[in-house]
């Protein structure tokens, strides 16, 4: 590891200034960045904790009936939280997919999404469950939708000094889920990682978002394969149907982990998957 | 280890038993600009005034004190010093070895579990931990589980099971086993999977560390 | 001969002697020792898996603050030409040294170049990279059917085959060529109703023992070198050093710290020479860290092959005759474990004509280094395929076609032994009569498989020697590194004989200049080897008590009887002693009594086992889920069967691993991009069954209480049965490891 500059800052706005300058990184949970100043692949001159800043860990309930997440709230809170659990079932499902219960104590959700990984396990779930994310920094604050947030492998809009504070979900989908391709059980990354999200009346899917991660140079939503099925109740056909378009959406790339023509086929087996399970548990 | 070669002695040690910094002043010159009005309130309460009043200050080093094993051991480190680092090779001002080698480097990544300890009552790997960031936090190693000569129920029940082979990941499947038990008292074999599931051993003992675990959890 | 009999404490469940230290964090491992004075050593490693190296320029490094020296191939004595005597056969010394550091040519991506010594571990990082090294970059060579092509580039000008005695003539990747034979191949085959003939091929794998390598060399002024290590053998860690530094062996004493896993791997010497040279240049005690992916590039995998398996039997389910094809890749210098292959393949059965060529072949790979039946899973992953297959194609019942072809007492093995006592049959019967083997089974993309395993297990030499206490325990001095608990079972051993509890046995692991020679704990020796050596020094030790015994009483030794720990006299004279109450007396017939033995016992007789798997296919993921695993193995005389059961469990857990996802994956420049415990992934508690294991009790003749050693060959099975498994589950035969996703789907055609 390169020696590098250590900030505390207490408030956002010093933060965001200090993040202005060239060569610095944020330091959340430091399960990203440590290991890649290690690995040399991340040499900052300094490093900002946010540590110190209060009010930006936490989940708490909107009054529009949604949740918003603080980006230093701790992945495992995410993946224990009961509001999540039950509102937001493919988020903690996905939180509780990353590495390892040491892993998850340190990392936090802020990280996992700022890291800009297209296979980073929430993701999925925070495209399928619509999030907004807010932005502040020395100019202002703006909120995007996640969607919009990334531009490339460990690319994102955000620009000099800017910094994520939140996420801001929606009121809940009638049933969500999120499924990963992986070998092992636990501390693997995702081959792909895929997330669904149904709103669902009388039986018809009157809505539905799919969440692809490792797909493509950024995480994806699958917006033909949603288009299919609203307005559908659901079947093997129109199944097989979104299955095939959400693969067309992908762009993927052969890499160790595996090829690029396993996964297209498996983000047709798992958009099936994880739509009939979201469906399922909306019904429930 | 920590390196030397760069350790400022301006502010070390100026006062025995508080954390002392070194610091650059990093921002001279720079527009403090307003950044709280358009922020949401809930995150910038107050930051106007902290922006104003004060400047970011850069840490090349610190001599810090770090709460381990229910002992304070005061440690002068660069921000790169992990937690993990300072268990196995720190020196304290006193010129004493921290001398905890419990927690392992084994894979210095977040892959093997080997480094568990315990930060606040959770487990994590020291190996991801900078030593800064642990400050203010009661950090609990392998050495720490025993009380005096009475061993943890988990160390107890790792002995009785067999629960070992070459020994190396031990320790952090102890304490990984010890958290896990803080957290859930009767944990089914599913839980116990799942809770272990942050350390890997190579030779195999997974059964009888299972076995350890369900024992421990019937005395504790 | 040993005898069926009660024993007090052979097969029982004594805690380890160990275990305190080991729960607490109070062990001392290699890495966690420390000294005064101590620098940091680290070594730099070639990033081109072929290169010649043209120049290495440490000028800029040398200047660097905090470095206090640097080595090079140069700081090695010359070898060229000489052979180096490792114990187990000569070795181009050359080929040893250039391991260390190379000296003309970088042979892998991870081959050590330099190494710099500084006053800590981030200085001589920094350090290395301001060593300049000129390469001129060659094409790799990264596949032994490739490797063995006439046109291959070569990694070694000088090296010819060795052919069944004969040198070639020209150059070539293929280091040797053995072969064995028995009866008449093509006669075998003509008899035949049925043969299948099939090739496989298996990944690179690494032993993946956690603790990565490390070394603190010291040496004092008096010339000698004290070497700090983590081994499974401090002898053959003093052996090796002597050659590679043509240093007297009589200077170096190893000290070998507590082990964090071998399996194999910690045999071969890599960063010890490399602290010692730097002790030497600097005075200073160096300690010599490996990380990670040092441990990957580095060191020892287990070696990718290409096997090819033809298998004959007539329709009434006798094997007639077995041939194979084995290359082996040995990585970059020649030793791969083709021998030990070649000697297992066919070994459970008794056929009658056999053809085994095997071939040992140079790759820009890492030095194959021994795991875990070395060679064996290789060769049992094509031969127990072919078996399921004909057995299939017979239609017999897969565990019955074993029995009918089983090898037993008096059977000559290809490769030239006759067995002795064996207890293959007694292995397979236990799985066919185990509740799994006639649990039903036929659900939807569910299979069940089985394959079994041969290892021959060695003995070589071992000493030990007991002190006697007057508290009535003993202290027993042993050179086994302890990596599973043989402490304990070789303690056990000693115990028995003298009718004391393993508790009342205090074992310690020795350095180099404090016991007598003792093999490397591997091969599944030691608590065979050392567990003899144990049970012989008891008997010395007994016997001296005898006679001591016979003094206190004033009677010949020949009235004195010792039996469940106590001595009486048996010629009418009324006399009593137990072992304890005689211990106290020591001083007043004579003073201590100390026993010793140093044994090289040949028995060691061969290992058998025998698995049954069930699993699921998901037929859309590719991924197999393993649903339950059955092993049985002969252990002969299990003496802690804890330990018996923790190894076959250790076995197959490892060979799950092989089997399912585990291998070296490399780019076309032969760099290995999956060198990190996140991506070469070991399984965790979470990808495993619960595994059952039943052990099967058939006396060795070469032990006293029967031991075989079982630490290796459970490893063997796992691949074949699972592979197995899969064909019953989708019907489609497997034959490249690992059996991935990836490789299911291409197989299953989805993708």
């Amino acid at each position: 590891m390169r020696s590098f500059e250590f900030f505390e800052p207490t408030t956002l706005a010093e933060a965001s200034r200090l993040f202005a300058q060239e060569h610095a990184q944020l330091l959340a949970g430091g399960t990203d960045l440590v290991i890649g100043m290690k690995a040399l692949t991340e040499t900052p001159q300094s490093v900002i904790s946010l540590q110190k800043i209060a009010g930006l860990a936490g989940i708490t309930t909107d009054a529009d009936g949604g949740v918003s997440i603080g980006v230093m709230t701790r992945v495992r809170d995410v993946e224990l939280s009961e509001e999540i659990r039950n509102g937001y079932t493919a988020l903690a499902e996905g939180a509780a997919e990353i590495g390892s219960i040491q892993i998850r104590n340190l990392a936090t959700l802020g990280g996992n999404i700022a890291h800009a990984s297209p296979a980073a396990d929430t993701v999925a779930a925070l495209l399928a469950l619509d999030a907004q994310v807010d932005i502040a920094s020395a100019d202002g604050e703006r909120s995007v939708p996640i969607h919009a947030l990334f531009t490339g492998p460990g690319q994102t809009i955000l620009t000099a000094g800017e910094i994520m504070t939140r996420f801001r979900l929606p009121s809940p989908a009638s049933g969500s889920h999120y499924i990963k391709h992986k070998i092992r059980e636990v501390m693997d990354l995702a081959f792909i990682g895929v997330a669904a999200a149904v709103d669902m009346d009388n039986g018809t899917i009157t809505g539905a978002r799919i969440g692809l991660a490792a797909v493509a140079p950024t995480p994806i939503r699958a917006t033909e394969a949603e288009e299919l099925l609203a307005g559908k109740s659901l079947t093997d056909a129109i199944l097989a149907e979104a299955g095939e378009a959400a693969a067309a959406a992908c762009s993927p790339i052969s890499d160790l982990r595996c090829s690029a023509e396993h996964r297209r086929e498996m983000v047709d087996v798992l958009t099936r998957r994880t739509v009939r399970e979201a469906v399922a548990r909306a019904h429930a | 280890m920590a390196d030397k070669k760069q350790s400022p002695k301006e502010n070390a040690a100026e006062k025995p038993g508080k954390t002392t910094i070194s610091r650059r002043n990093f921002l001279k010159g720079v527009g403090t600009g307003t950044v709280a009005a358009a922020v949401a309130p809930t995150v910038l309460i107050g930051a106007e005034k902290a922006a104003e009043a004060q400047m970011g200050e850069a840490i090349t080093s610190a001599t810090i004190q770090l709460n381990i094993n229910a002992k304070t051991y005061e440690v002068e480190v660069e921000p790169r010093t992990t937690l993990l680092t300072v268990l196995r090779d720190g020196i304290d001002t006193r010129g004493n070895h921290v001398d905890l080698t419990g927690a392992k480097l084994i894979c210095d990544r977040g892959e093997c579990g080997g480094c568990t300890v315990m930060v606040d009552g959770t487990s994590v790997y020291a190996c991801m931990m900078l030593a800064i960031d642990a400050q203010g936090k009661q950090i609990t190693t392998v050495e720490g589980l025993a009380e005096g000569d009475t061993l943890h129920p988990v160390q107890e029940a790792f002995i009785q099971h067999d629960a070992l082979m070459c020994g190396f990941c031990t320790p952090g499947f102890v304490v990984s086993a010890a958290s896990l038990l803080s957290e859930n008292k009767k944990p089914t074999l599913e839980e116990i999977k799942m809770g272990l599931s942050g350390n890997t051993c190579r030779c195999g003992t997974y059964p009888f560390i299972f076995d350890a675990v369900k024992t421990a959890a019937r005395k504790m | 001969m040993p005898e069926k009999k009660e024993y007090k404490v052979i097969g029982t469940r004594p805690i380890r002697h160990d275990g305190v230290d080991k729960v607490t964090g109070r062990a001392l491992y290699g890495a966690d020792f420390h000294t005064a004075g101590l620098l940091h050593g680290r070594v730099l490693r070639s990033p081109h898996a072929h290169a010649r190296i043209l120049s290495i320029d440490t000028s800029r490094a040398e200047a660097y603050p905090g470095v206090k020296a640097i080595v090079t191939a140069k700081d090695l004595p010359d070898a060229a030409d000489k052979v180096a005597d490792l114990g187990e056969g000569a070795v181009h010394l050359k080929y040893l040294c250039d391991n260390i550091l190379a000296s003309d040519k970088a042979l892998y991506k991870g081959h050590a170049i330099a190494a710099v010594a500084a006053t800590n571990a981030h200085i001589a990082e920094e350090a290395c990279a301001l060593i300049d090294v000129a390469y001129e970059v060659l094409p790799p060579v990264l596949e032994v059917r490739q490797a063995m092509e006439p046109a291959a580039p070569l990694l070694h000008e000088t090296l010819k085959t060795g052919s069944l005695g004969e040198t070639a003539e020209e150059p070539s990747n293929v280091a040797s060529h053995l072969q064995h034979k028995k009866g008449d191949i093509e006669a075998g085959f003509a008899e035949a109703d049925v043969i299948i003939e099939r090739e496989f091929v298996t990944g690179t794998v690494h032993q993946g023992y956690i603790e990565p390598h490390n070394a603190t060399a010291l040496y004092n002024p008096d010339g000698q070198l004290t070497v700090w290590c983590s081994t499974q053998g401090a002898f053959t860690v003093r052996e090796q050093l002597t050659e590679i530094l043509q240093y007297p062996i009589s200077k170096i004493k190893v000290v070998p710290m507590e082990i964090g896993g071998g399996f194999g791997g910690k045999i071969n010497v890599y960063v010890e020479p490399v602290a010692a040279l730097l002790a030497k240049k600097t005075g200073k005690p160096v300690k010599v860290l490996m990380n990670r992916a040092d441990v990957f590039e580095g060191t020892g995998p287990t070696p990718a092959s290409f096997i090819r398996v033809k298998m004959g039997a007539t329709k009434d389910g006798k094997l007639t005759a077995a041939q194979t094809h084995l290359a082996f890749e040995a990585g970059a210098y020649p030793g791969s474990p083709v021998g030990a292959g070649a000697m297992c393949i066919f070994a459970p059965y008794d056929i009658a004509n056999v053809l085994i060529d095997g071939y040992d072949v140079v790759v820009n790979k890492p030095k194959s280094a021994p795991y875990r039946a070395p060679g064996a899973t290789n060769a049992a992953f094509g031969s127990e395929t072919v078996i399921d297959e004909l057995a299939k194609e017979l239609n017999i019942d897969a565990l019955e076609f074993r029995i009918m072809n089983g090898a037993k007492e008096g059977v000559k093995r290809a490769d030239g032994p006759v067995f002795p006592r064996i207890g293959f049959i007694e292995s397979v019967e236990a799985a066919k009569q185990h509740p799994h083997y006639t649990s039903p089974n036929g659900k939807k993309h569910h299979g069940r498989g089985v394959a079994s395993g041969f290892w021959f297990n060695i003995g070589l030499a071992s000493s030990v020697s007991i002190s006697v206490n007057p508290d009535g325990t003993i202290n027993l001095v042993e050179g086994s590194t302890d990596i599973g608990g043989t402490r304990a079972s070789i303690a056990m051993q000693a115990a028995e004989v003298l009718g004391i509890p393993a508790e009342s046995v205090n074992p310690s692991v020795v350095d180099t200049n404090s016991v007598g020679y003792t093999a490397v704990t591997g091969g599944s020796r030691t608590t065979f080897a050392t567990g003899y050596a144990a049970y012989e020094a008891a008997q010395d030790v007994k016997r001296q008590l005898i006679a001591r015994a016979a003094k206190l009483w004033e009677v010949d030794e020949e009235d004195v009887q010792f039996a469940d720990g106590e001595f009486s006299c048996i010629n009418g004279k009324e006399a009593q002693l137990s072992f304890h109450d005689l211990s106290a007396r020591l001083g007043e017939t004579g003073g201590p009594v100390v026993g010793s033995a140093a044994v090289n016992p040949p028995g060691a007789g061969g290992a058998f086992a025998t698995h049954i798997v069930d699993l699921e296919v998901d037929e859309d993921t590719g991924k197999v889920q393993i649903l339950r695993y059955t092993a049985t193995q002969d252990a002969g005389k299990a003496i802690h069967p804890s330990y018996v059961e923790g190894q076959i469990q250790g076995g197959v857990v490892q060979g799950i691993g092989w089997a399912l996802n585990e291998e070296y994956i490399y780019n076309a420049e032969g760099t290995m991009t999956n060198a990190s415990f996140l991506d070469y992934r070991i399984p965790t508690c979470l990808d495993l069954p619960m595994i059952d294991t039943v052990i099967v009790e058939v006396p060795n003749p070469g032990h006293p209480y029967g031991v075989r050693g079982v630490g290796e060959v459970p490893i063997v099975p796992p691949p074949a049965a699972i592979a197995n498994a899969i064909y019953d589950a989708i019907g489609i035969r497997m034959t490249e490891l690992p059996m991935s996703p990836d490789r299911m789907l291409k197989a299953m055609g989805k993708i």
